[in-house]
């Protein structure tokens, strides 16, 4: 719909390289993304795991550019799709990426539907904006659309407000509106956090189905190692604003080669498992104005030297060859379990 | 029996819907707690899982004699909790405590850590020893810093905090603790580290818990028995071992599949439910999970399952030929570890 030029072969669908997101806040800065890097390819499932605290949303919102500004800044760094950068385009340019080529769906359905405004009218609203529909034309689309999400009897549905709908199928709604214009890229920022297991089971098992019909690659932001392992194929780990590991997701579970994956692994629970038993990280996530100088890890970690990690910051290197990255100076060692 | 510290028989708490301001009356009523039987055994951690809207908390408060129930009973041994006087309460209350969700709103923010650890000595008089000396120990039991005392809640991490909320429930030495989602805002890193504290300080003081959470893995780790809860009844009750490995009722076999393990090598196909959970102001006749069951037949609608242990039946009553039945109390007229929809 828009005239993108074609990219060279080879080029990902979208690529963030080094980016970096400051919020200035009277008398600190935080310092939420500090170089983040990662591709994501066509029909692609890239998980991006993190903490509170991890940048991983902000980061999100930087690629979809819906950042506040003040008190955010993205300080540098570039976000790709399909070749062109986005980050220096004016606004009236990314508005025509936002929606039609990447979109993104939040936790909280509630806070992101229009209470006032009936949801098949705020799906209809996306495409008379966007693509210049009709107004009658956008409404059939939108029970379309509904019903392409599962959600029964869409037809009546559509004139109910978002209040009338289970967190669920308030889920469901907002996957509508993202889908609305096909994008190519969707970004799903916890989206079954604050909903029931049984119901997080429906939602990934409708984005996964939606993606393999509509070919998007996807980016799932989450904390929940459980939700990771059962549908990535890729997964970029952070922690404090950085990448400490990437890998492909059965490599990762088996081979951990960050002593913070390797914590996490050790951290968590399993419903599968009798008698496991936990061995937690050490302190807390570190305080995003002060992260710690070298590795910002090595408050934490037990591996951590005096040598290299109170002051070198470890750079993400390739340690198996076969493209598993770690940002630590002992990946090695790590790997040798 | 002895050895049942808390029993919990037949408890209903219902809460009244109504409209209208000045003639407000009475349009129906929402069934949180629908009558659920249970026992607290000493020293042991009684699990209670299920979604939101399952009763659970409510439950908890009701423990907690912060409500009255609708009817039923909850007995601290052999004492009728909603039978005392005033002053028996607040003897009780020292006795069983709880830990709340959420450390960032359970603590006063204008109260110092030792205000705060410190304040049920105000209340039920001071320790022995003197109140300062025994919120340090408190502190240091939970793996603060005792030289903290003096910081306010906000110089704190969030599993600090909980750490503070574990340290004033420990304050006047409970037998049982009641914790209602005692991680579920923490951090995975977090979480493990107060997971593990509440072991250790159970092993050390002797305390039983009912731990009250939605995650089934945290459950799991924690847990001696677990009750599963479906629209404010046990669905199915047993020890940590029956419920996960071998659970019987349709519910529970559902919550399990939904569960995403953390390990790729094992993606499974869960049991995906259809439909929402019904209201709990007009709950399904017969068993309540059957319009989301596929086992469902007519006599569910019409005769409610009890929760009770199940003999196996002959193998031609079976739906798969199989073994049918439930070593542990299930409330499902079809009970069964086989799910039969394979």
């Amino acid at each position: 719909m828009t005239n993108t030029p074609d990219p060279a072969p080879g080029t990902p669908l979208l690529q963030v390289e080094d980016l970096r997101v400051e919020f200035r806040m009277r008398g600190s800065t935080v310092n939420a993304v500090n170089g983040l890097s990662y591709t994501l390819a066509e029909g692609e499932t890239l998980a991006i795991l993190g903490e509170s605290g991890s940048g991983k949303s902000v980061s999100a919102q930087a690629v979809m550019g819906i950042l506040d500004t003040p008190p955010a800044y993205v300080t540098g760094g570039a976000v790709r799709f399909r070749g062109t950068e986005l980050l220096g385009l004016p606004e009236k340019k990314r508005r025509i990426y936002r929606g039609a080529h990447i979109a993104m769906i939040f936790q909280d359905a509630l806070s992101a539907l229009n209470p006032v405004h009936r949801v098949g009218d705020q799906i209809a609203e996306m495409l008379i904006v966007h693509k210049g529909m009709s107004r009658g034309d956008a409404r059939k689309r939108a029970v379309e659309l509904m019903d392409r999400v599962r959600i029964p009897s869409a037809a009546s549905r559509a004139s109910d407000y978002p209040h009338q709908f289970s967190g669920g199928m308030r889920q469901r709604v907002m996957i509508a509106m993202a889908l609305a214009l096909e994008p190519d890229v969707l970004i799903a920022d916890e989206p079954t956090t604050a909903l029931d297991v049984t119901v997080q089971a429906q939602i990934m098992k409708l984005l996964s189905d939606l993606q393999d019909e509509m070919a998007m690659g996807l980016i799932l932001i989450t904390h929940d190692l459980g939700v990771v392992a059962d549908v990535a194929d890729r997964i970029v780990v952070m922690y404090a604003g950085r990448v400490v590991e990437q890998a492909e997701v059965k490599e990762l579970y088996a081979r951990p080669a960050h002593p913070y994956t390797e914590g996490l692994l050790a951290s968590v629970p399993r419903v599968d498992v009798r008698d496991r038993a936990l061995t937690p990280i050490k302190g807390a996530p570190p305080n995003l104005a002060a992260i710690p100088a070298g590795c910002p890890f090595h408050p934490r970690c037990p591996r951590a030297r005096e040598e290299r990690c109170p002051d070198e910051v470890p750079a993400l290197r390739d340690v198996t060859g076969t493209g598993h990255g770690s940002a630590c100076h002992y990946a090695e060692e790590v790997l040798g379990g | 029996m002895a050895d049942e510290i808390l029993q919990v028989e037949n408890l209903v708490k219902h809460f009244p819907l109504t409209q209208g301001v000045v003639f407000k009356h009475q349009v129906g009523q929402v069934k949180a707690v629908d009558g659920v039987s249970f026992a607290l055994h000493r020293g042991e951690t009684l699990g209670l899982v299920g979604e939101s809207g399952c009763g659970k908390s409510t439950l908890a408060k009701l423990l907690m004699a912060l409500e009255r129930p609708t009817s039923g009973s909850v007995r601290f041994e052999d004492q009728d909790v909603f039978a005392l006087s005033r002053a028996e309460l607040r003897r009780l209350r020292r006795r069983v405590q709880m830990v709340l969700q959420d450390p960032y709103t359970s603590l006063n923010p204008r109260m110092t850590v030792g205000d705060i650890v410190g304040e049920p000595f105000a209340i039920h008089g001071d320790p022995e020893g003197g109140r300062r000396r025994r919120v340090r120990e408190l502190l240091e039991v939970v793996g603060l810093d005792p030289d903290h005392v003096n910081r306010y809640p906000h110089q704190f991490s969030g599993g600090q905090r909980q750490r503070i909320g574990i340290a004033r429930a420990l304050a006047l030495r409970p037998d049982v603790i009641v914790c209602d989602e005692p991680v579920s805002a923490l951090d995975v890193s977090v979480q493990a580290q107060v997971m593990n504290l509440l072991a250790d300080l159970q092993k050390e003081f002797g305390l039983s818990y009912v731990f009250i959470a939605h995650d089934l893995a945290v459950v799991r780790h924690i847990s001696d028995r677990v009750a599963v809860m479906y629209l404010g009844k046990i669905v199915e009750i047993g020890d940590e071992e029956q419920i996960y490995d071998h659970p019987t009722h349709p519910y529970t076999q559902a919550l399990l599949s939904a569960v995403p393990v953390p390990d790729p090598t094992r993606r499974g196909t869960p049991i995906v439910l259809e439909g929402d959970v019904p209201s709990p102001t007009n709950p399904p006749s017969g068993c309540r999970f059957r319009t989301r069951c596929w086992k469902a037949q007519d006599v569910c609608a019409t005769e409610e399952p009890l929760l009770q242990v199940r003999a196996a039946r002959g193998p031609d009553d079976g739906a798969d030929g199989g073994v049918t039945g439930s070593s542990h109390p299930s409330a499902c007229h079809f009970a069964d570890e086989k799910t039969a929809r394979d």
